[in-house]
């Protein structure tokens, strides 16, 4: 088997891990200001992604080394092409990460209330750019002969990717709330529920503009069942969620997530990043990847590491299965030893 | 200064890559040296069960936290900021450099991201044993990652195990192993470590010493300042003779760097070969006006003799311009030459501020209250002297990117407007200088309350309390 095909298919596993897994955080960080009533509430939704959304977030980090490692071109292209989106995501994800750590620090109710605002922002700012960004890679950029992009900011905005970051959004806010349901338990637990029944609507219905929109213009019949199985399996999602089964509805809401990621790379196939209007400048497969040495080494790598990782990872999420409840919140513990050091 | 050099891609990347690379340096030391700190003082309390250690192991096991999270989000800019802004570097030698990185993700920082959010939630949850194995982990994994980068590094510095592919026009990787066992990455891995443990030793004797000058947790403290001492010079004596080799490495690779770091214009032999102390000199460091010096002491550093030949920089600009055509080979000579003696003299003065420490307190002897304010703010000599290190390393490379292999100027991202970089240039100081106040606020609050609440964890039968929640 080519390797380079098989880099392609173990990128679309970061990426699917990465957006099934932070995909969650990220949704349980928008959602705080719709279903965290108090601050109990809202420390009993961070709690559930406390010991996880580290590890969630490295698997970007270690997708991007990947891509580094086996597409350079491919990595080079797109991480200047699309600069200032990405500063965007970077300065969220920056703002988000240390906002997790922050906010527990001080009691005063306007320091806690001000990391919230920069976790729903942080969380939603990702969530929507990753979209529009892998919308712009399906539908194609210009790229010049060397391969770099040629367009502005203002490109990468238009329809087709906004629909595309906008359907990433509501997926990604609807699994956070289904993993809220999942996760909490109590009034909490059943207003996740309730508010998972409108955003999943919302998002079942913008998802399948999108799908569709993608289909007609990337038609492949790779793509086309792929693109059902997700609809399929967002609908399901809906429907376990309606009836209050939470871990069936979040684990179609992770497979739809999983589908929908491995559809848009079925669409890109063999490309890599299709350059429009100029299709010979597109990066495909075999012109942005590595040597057949460099791709042998790390396939060795991925073969005994990506297991292992797994398995421990799996262990992480076995050790915290329980829910968190409101029982759980400690009174304020800062609150006391401030008036000592003061 | 003209609105198009304001505007120029090339010196703005070069601007934001230093300063983000330094701002993500200030936690990365501290996450390093003082997670494995942190496991030290769990060990203790596993083996002895004393609360003493517990109480440690929370307390400077909070301030790692605080710390550790500033290190990731900064990292990710780190990873991002190849591709985004050296995009033609990246291009030419992502089929060997990629692969460092790529190992450090899958073997490293994923052991990190996991095992922290084990030890922190896991308390109660594991057995006692394996709860400290997560931390042992996460120490591991934070030297493994440092190992990796440093091999990626290494090769910028002293290019090995590659080939060129003209048809692809980049280098491709021939020999991981020769990547990974690189001379410069085998010196520079221990240089760093060590000086890492230095910076922690620095933050746990300044801590203690607050506290004991207030003569406040004494029963804490005192353990931690000894241990704090002692970290600082065993750390101190492996950080000088690591250094050492990483210098012969150094001059045998990159011996532009070496005249540089001396400020040495002509080849010099033996006693001629000095090592300055301080030189006052025309501004252009061509001219030398005053100067303390050491004769055979560049020569012994160099070649680990007294007779030896340190070649200089006039005589290796002549070399170089043969080799790889016209142009200037030589770095920012009053950096190199400046940041090489900082990077030694901070790092040598906080060992001796460590020596005074355990001489004044020798066999219970309490320090006088300067001494105690000469520890506390000693803290961040270590962590300025591997910065300054880095910016000699760094800089003292120039005008390579890899050392002859491709020039700064042709690494950056061709498609990057000047105007998208001054944007996120001003965007990261913004956000990054805000995110340091607010940082170094919270760690002198966490350091200043002390390690009494952390007794909390365990009931009076020792049994730990469940700690679901952390946030």
């Amino acid at each position: 088997m080519d390797l380079a095909v098989l880099w392609f298919g173990i990128i679309a596993f970061f990426f699917v891990g990465y957006f099934v897994l932070d995909g969650f955080d990220f949704g349980v960080g928008m959602a705080l200001p719709f279903l965290g009533r108090d601050d109990t509430d809202r420390r009993v939704m961070i709690n559930t992604i406390g010991p996880i959304w580290d590890l969630n977030e490295t698997w970007v980090i270690v997708g991007g080394a990947a891509l580094f490692a086996a597409f350079p071109e491919w990595y080079a292209t797109l991480f200047s092409g699309f600069y200032l989106a990405l500063l965007l995501i970077l300065l969220a994800l920056i703002v988000r990460g240390v906002s997790f750590e922050y906010r527990h620090q001080r009691a005063s109710a306007r320091w806690k209330k001000s990391f919230d605002g920069m976790i729903v922002v942080g969380s939603a700012i990702p969530a929507f750019l990753w979209g529009v960004a892998f919308s712009n890679i399906v539908q194609g950029v210009a790229l010049n002969a060397h391969h770099d992009y040629t367009g502005t900011l203002f490109d990468l905005l238009n329809g087709y990717a906004l629909l595309g970051g906008l359907t990433t959004l509501l997926l990604f806010f609807t699994h956070g709330v289904v993993f809220v349901s999942l996760k909490t338990d109590g009034d909490l637990r059943l207003r996740a529920r309730r508010l998972a029944i409108w955003s999943g609507l919302a998002a079942i219905v913008v998802a399948a503009v999108f799908l569709g929109w993608t289909a007609v213009a990337h038609f492949s019949p790779v793509f086309l069942a792929l693109a059902i199985l997700a609809a399929v399996a967002l609908i399901a999602s809906w429907i376990a969620n309606l009836r209050g089964v939470e871990g069936w509805s979040f684990g179609f809401m992770a497979a739809t997530i999983a589908l929908a990621v491995v559809s848009l790379f079925a669409a890109l196939f063999p490309d890599v990043m299709p350059s429009s209007p100029n299709p010979e400048n597109s990066l495909t497969i075999a012109n942005a990847s590595s040597s057949q040495l460099t791709l042998t080494i790390m396939t060795w790598v991925a073969a005994i590491f990506l297991p292992l990782i797994l398995v421990y990872q799996g262990f992480t999420y076995w050790i915290f299965r329980k829910r968190v409840t409101r029982a759980h919140i400690p009174e304020e513990p800062e609150s006391a030893p401030e008036s000592v050091t003061a | 200064m003209h609105v198009n050099e304001l505007l120029d891609p090339l010196l703005l990347s070069r601007w934001q890559f230093g300063l983000t690379t330094i701002y993500h340096f200030l936690f990365v030391p501290l996450t390093i040296g003082l997670v494995t700190c942190t496991a030290i003082f769990q060990t203790a309390w596993y083996r002895t069960a004393k609360p003493k250690y517990l109480q440690l192991t929370h307390f400077f096991g909070k301030i790692f936290l605080i710390n550790f999270a500033m290190g990731v989000v900064t990292g990710i800019v780190q990873e991002f900021q190849f591709g985004m802004n050296w995009s033609n570097y990246s291009r030419f030698v992502g089929d060997i450099f990629g692969a460092p990185l790529a190992l450090e993700g899958l073997l490293a920082f994923f052991l990190e991201a996991t095992f922290i959010g084990l030890w922190i939630f896991g308390w109660d949850k594991l057995p006692k044993g394996l709860h400290l194995a997560t931390i042992w982990i996460v120490s591991v994994g934070s030297i493994l990652s440092a190992y990796f980068i440093l091999a990626a590094n290494a090769f910028m510095q002293n290019p090995v195990g590659y080939h060129l592919n003209p048809a692809k026009g980049r280098a491709e990787l021939t020999d991981l192993w020769a990547v990974l066992t690189n001379k410069v990455a085998l010196a520079a891995f221990p240089h760093t470590i060590f000086g890492c443990f230095m910076v922690s030793a620095g933050l746990i004797i300044a801590v203690a010493a607050w506290h004991l000058s207030r003569n406040q947790h004494l029963d804490t403290m005192r353990p931690a300042l000894k241990f704090g001492l002692w970290l600082m010079i065993g750390a101190g004596i492996g950080t000088v003779l690591s250094g050492d080799q990483l210098g012969l490495a150094m001059v045998e690779t990159q011996p532009m760097k070496m005249a540089a770091a001396e400020a040495l214009y002509k080849t010099s032999t033996g006693a001629d070969a000095s090592f300055s102390i301080f030189t006052l000199g025309t501004p252009d460091g061509v001219h030398e006006l005053f100067s303390i010096r050491i004769p055979y002491l560049l020569s012994f550093l160099s070649t680990h003799t007294l007779t030896g030949t340190v070649e200089g920089i006039n005589d290796l600009q002549a070399q170089y311009t043969q080799l790889y055509g016209p142009g200037d080979y030589t770095p920012v000579i009053w950096v190199t030459y400046w940041a090489f003696r900082w990077m030694i003299g901070l790092g040598a003065a906080h060992i001796l501020v460590a020596l005074g420490g355990l001489w004044f307190t020798r066999k219970g002897r309490t320090p006088k209250p300067w001494m105690w304010k000469v520890a506390i703010w000693a803290m961040p000599l270590s962590l300025l002297a591997m910065i300054v290190g880095w910016i000699f390393t760094e800089m003292g490379r120039q005008p390579w990117i890899v050392f002859s292999l491709m020039k700064t100027a042709d690494g950056v991202s061709p498609g990057t407007s000047g105007l998208e970089v001054l944007i996120s240039l001003i965007a990261f100081t913004a956000i990054y200088g805000t995110l340091a106040v607010v940082e170094f606020k919270l760690i002198k609050k966490a350091a200043q309350r002390g390690p009494d609440d952390a007794a909390k964890h365990f009931d009076e039968a020792g049994e730990p309390i469940p700690v679901t929640t952390v946030y």
